[in-house]
Order: C-alpha cells, then structure tokens, then sequence
C-alpha cells in the first residue's frame, strides 16, 4: 500500500466549510480506518509534528481600558495556536481552564450591617463574583477547604492556609454643609454625600497566621479597584466579614479564572480561479479587512491563464491572512464566486484564546490545565494498579 | 493597609495556625473511583469511573483508539446529574483490556508533558523577542 500523497494528507486535514452545512469533521487518523496505513500512537511522531505558536498578548490594551491594581508586567489576555494535535486533547485543556483550575473567590459572608438596599443574599452574591488577587505563589500554596456538612466527616478546618478573611466596613454620611445644598437644589451625590459608592477597593484584607508572612507589596485585593458593589444614602451602612476560599469553575462559576478560554480553528481560502477586477474588490469585501489582498495582475498570471491575457495590471485577490477571516461564508452566496473559492478551516490547528480574570496569567492557566489533565490520568492509573493487585 | 475594622475584636470564631496541611493517603479513595462494570472478559470491559465527565472521557477515548490493538473504545456520560463517565474498550485476540487502558492513560500523560514543553518553548520565544529584559522575575509553573 502506498504513502499517502501530500495533497491526499493536506485534503484529509480539511474540513469543508460549504453554503450549508460543515462536512468532514471527523478525525480519521485511527489505525484501521485507512487500509494499510500506520496510524497507531507515536510519541515520537507527535512531538515532531506537535507546535505551538504564539500569536499575540492584548494585556497592554486590556490594562489602559480598564484600570487595573495589578502590575502590567501580567500576561492575562493570550491567543496562541496548538498544531497537529487532535480536538479531544485540545478540548479537554479548554475545559479544563474554565473549570478544573482553582482560584481564590469570597465564598461566606458574614453579615453585621446592612441597611443599604441590596439585599443581604445579593450583595453576598456580588461579592463572591469579585476577582481577587495576591501573591501568586502563596495562593497556589494555599489548602483546600471543606464546609462542614451534617452527618458528614469530611470537614476540614478553618486555618490561615486554606481561608483568607476580608472586611468591608462602609458608611454614608451627609457631607458638610450637603444638607443646605441638597435644599437648594444640588443633586450630584458626589457633593452632597460621603462614601456613598462601595467599590471593590474597600475590601480589607486581614491577615492571620502565617499570611504575615505573604509578601506585603502584594497584599489580597480585588482586580478591578472601580467595580461598583452598592449604592448607598446618608444613614445606611454595611460592614461585613468574608471568607474566601480556594475553589474549581465546577462549583460556581466564581471561582472559573478564566473570562474566556476558547478556541477556533484556523480558517483556511483556497482561491481557485483568479478572480480579478472590480470582482476582486467586491471578493475583498465579502471577508472582514486584512485576510485579501489586492495585488495587480502579472504578465506570468496572464500567460497562465488565457482568460486573463487583456486584462495585464488590473486588481487580483490574493488570500492575505486566513487567520483573521470569521468564516462568515458571505464569498458563497455570490454566483459570481461560484466554483472560483474554497472555504475550510484546518483540522488540528487550535487557535486558543484565553483572557484571565486575574487572578493568574493565561499561560500559567494553560501549563496548569495540562498538569491538571495529567494528574487525572496518574490518578485513574493508580487506582486501576490498586483494583489489579 | 489599613487596620481591620473595630468588630473584629468581638469575634469568637477559632482559626488554628498550621503551618504544614498534612497530605492524606488517597490510594483508597483512588480505588474507589473506578470500577468494572458487569459482564467483562479479558479482551472486552466497561469500566466506570467516579467524578470523571468528558474532559477525560474523550482524550482517554482518542489515546485508546490509536492503539492497533484496540477493536473498539467509547465512553459515555450515563446520565447527567451523576458524576460518572463509563468507558468501553474491546480489544483484538489475546490482548488484555487492562494493559490497554494502562498504557492509553501512560500515552496520554506522554503527550501532556510534550504539549506542556512545547508551550514553554513557544512562550518563551515570544516574550523574548517582544522586548528583551522585561520578564525578570515571573513565576514558573
């Protein structure tokens, strides 16, 4: 049985993108489903055709949109591509970082005070949607905690390394002489109160046992010092005591560190036939800007193809960068396309795109999400060794 | 830092400083998360493993079915509010299904270290070649 050609390989690697519908999704590379051919596991095959890629870091532009308390040294928005490895394993690193890898979230809150008009349950709640931060090498350090549930040995206790507490101790007040101008008319809060936002940067972390000993330029914080927690008016007052724990996007999504973690695969356009002229531009037009390029016909193009021995310098679409096209398929829902363009995308070819909440960097995120994904298979391992013996 | 509120001092709750978590033996947990289901002979079984969903489930099943000796391997999720996931694996004549599944779990933890290899290579480069000199002091994994 012969090799298969490179052509055959390049077809087998492509799905279909057609007006329709998506075709050839499947992986075929199983010993068996080709006759004759070799395609039992190689460590030595994927680590030769196993790449990694890494395209861009928006970090810079995420910071100077939002105003950020952690340093811009951080890695927290990330796009890079795995290649040559099959969906089940880029899937399970995906999903993986949005629920498997564990963060620190405020998970109690005890409250002694609250007279605003969030209601208890739903100022707890936004509370625990908070990102925090600290020291990333003591919050990996810290322990798991589990609450004590009835009829259940399975507690642990509360200690300085798997519970950090925070407070929140806010009240509004009239500002001086706010009284007078509120009865004049003034209704901007800002003149007439203070405190009368609770933000994110209100939190105070209160260190216990060993904490002390987390470095102090560091300290447990929120992300984003501006987010807005409640609202409040002359007389109200919350104070409040919160427990934060480590815990997986499995149990609440407050603990996921990732905003997004996703991936695509890379688009690919196959020109088939040259399309020229003003079709050209309107062929440009039917994909999002920079994936074709205009260049102008040669005398080379024009000897090649005889349909185009007058038309010398006019505009030809020449596919620019795939991996910015959205696939939106607009090229195939004109005639005059027809036949002349080929949309697919490439089977193993992941662009992962992973925006942390924080707490982490993306790429720390991916490299724990791979440890992760090893554990488990060390963890089935041992125990199927122990159910053997 | 601002020192912590005044009703802290009315607090009773006890928190014990430790300054090492002791590190409990899990060999008897792990052996209770999987087990073989009813009807297995030594080249076809159903295993069923405790807390595992898809994210293992189908990477198992992909490292299962690159082995030539393997006639069959599917997992499913039996239902979705219990947190099993059930594996099948039938091999070919005078393959056991245990060493099958010993050595797709060995093959798979291969290809993480190689991803993870790559990925630091990769990410290395990148960094390097933005600007040389800003990453002194990060954190490895």
């Amino acid at each position: 049985m012969p090799e298969p050609t490179a052509e055959e390989l390049e077809r087998r690697n492509r799905l279909q993108i057609l007006p329709e519908i998506v075709s050839d999704q499947t992986s075929t590379d199983f010993p068996g489903h080709w006759p004759g051919e070799n395609h039992a596991y190689d460590l030595e095959k994927f680590k030769k055709n196993f790449k990694v890629q890494f395209h861009t870091d928006d970090t810079a532009s995420l910071m100077k949109a939002q105003k950020h308390a952690i340093p811009s040294s951080r890695r927290i928005d990330q796009v890079f591509s795995l290649i040559g490895i099959d969906a089940s394993l880029a899937n399970a690193f995906r999903r993986i970082m949005i629920s498997e890898v564990p963060t620190l979230a405020i998970e109690d809150v005890f409250i002694y005070q609250n007279t605003s008009v969030i209601q208890d349950e739903v100022f707890a709640h936004r509370l625990g949607l908070i990102p925090l931060t600290a020291d990333r090498l003591s919050l990996h350090n810290m322990a798991w905690y589990t609450k004590p549930v009835e009829g259940e040995p399975t507690a642990t206790e509360l200690t300085d390394q798997n519970c950090v507490i925070l407070h929140l101790q806010v009240k509004c007040e009239w500002k001086e002489g706010g009284l007078e101008k509120a009865a004049k008319g003034v209704s901007d809060p800002n003149e007439l109160y203070v405190n009368h936002s609770v933000y994110a940067r209100d939190l105070v972390w209160q260190k216990h046992g060993k904490q002390t000993e987390w470095p102090e330029d560091d300290p447990v914080r929120s992300v984003y010092p501006d987010i807005l927690i409640a609202k409040m008016r002359p007389g109200q007052e919350v104070i409040m005591k919160m427990h934060a724990h480590k815990g997986i996007g499995q149990d609440h999504a407050k603990f996921s560190p990732v905003a997004t973690a996703s991936y695509r695969l890379l688009p690919t356009i196959d020109i088939l036939k040259p399309i020229v002229g003003a079709d050209a531009k309107k062929f440009q037009g039917c994909f999002p800007p920079g994936v074709i390029r205009l260049d102008s016909v040669t005398s080379e193009d024009a000897k090649k193809y005889g349909e185009l021995s007058e038309k010398e310098g006019e505009p030809k679409a020449v596919v620019a960068n795939p991996m910015g096209d959205t696939v939106s398929r607009e090229a195939l829902r004109h005639p005059e396309f027809k036949d002349k363009v080929r949309l697919g995308r490439v089977r193993d070819h992941f662009i992962f795109k992973v925006e942390s909440t924080g707490q982490w960097d993306s790429d720390e995120l991916f490299l724990h999400s791979v440890q992760l994904l090893k554990t488990k298979a060390q963890r089935i391992k041992r125990g199927l060794d122990l159910m053997m013996k | 830092m601002p020192a912590p509120p005044q009703h802290m001092q009315v607090e009773d709750e006890v928190i014990i400083d430790r300054g090492e978590l002791v590190e409990g033996n899990d060999d008897e947990k792990d052996r209770e998360r999987i087990r073989v289901l009813a009807g297995s002979t030594e080249n076809a079984a159903s295993f069923q493993f405790d807390g595992e969903d898809h994210t293992l489930g189908n990477a198992l099943r992909y490292v299962i079915m690159k082995n030539p000796d393997v006639e069959f391997c599917g997992y499913s999720i039996p239902h979705p509010s219990e947190n099993k996931m059930n594996l099948r694996i039938q091999t070919y004549d005078n393959v056991n299904v245990y060493t099958v599944l010993e050595k797709g779990l060995g093959d798979l933890m291969d290809m993480c270290d190689v991803v993870s290899e790559k990925f630091v290579i990769a990410r290395d480069e990148f960094y390097a070649g933005r600007s040389a000199g800003e990453d002194g002091d990060r954190m490895e994994e």
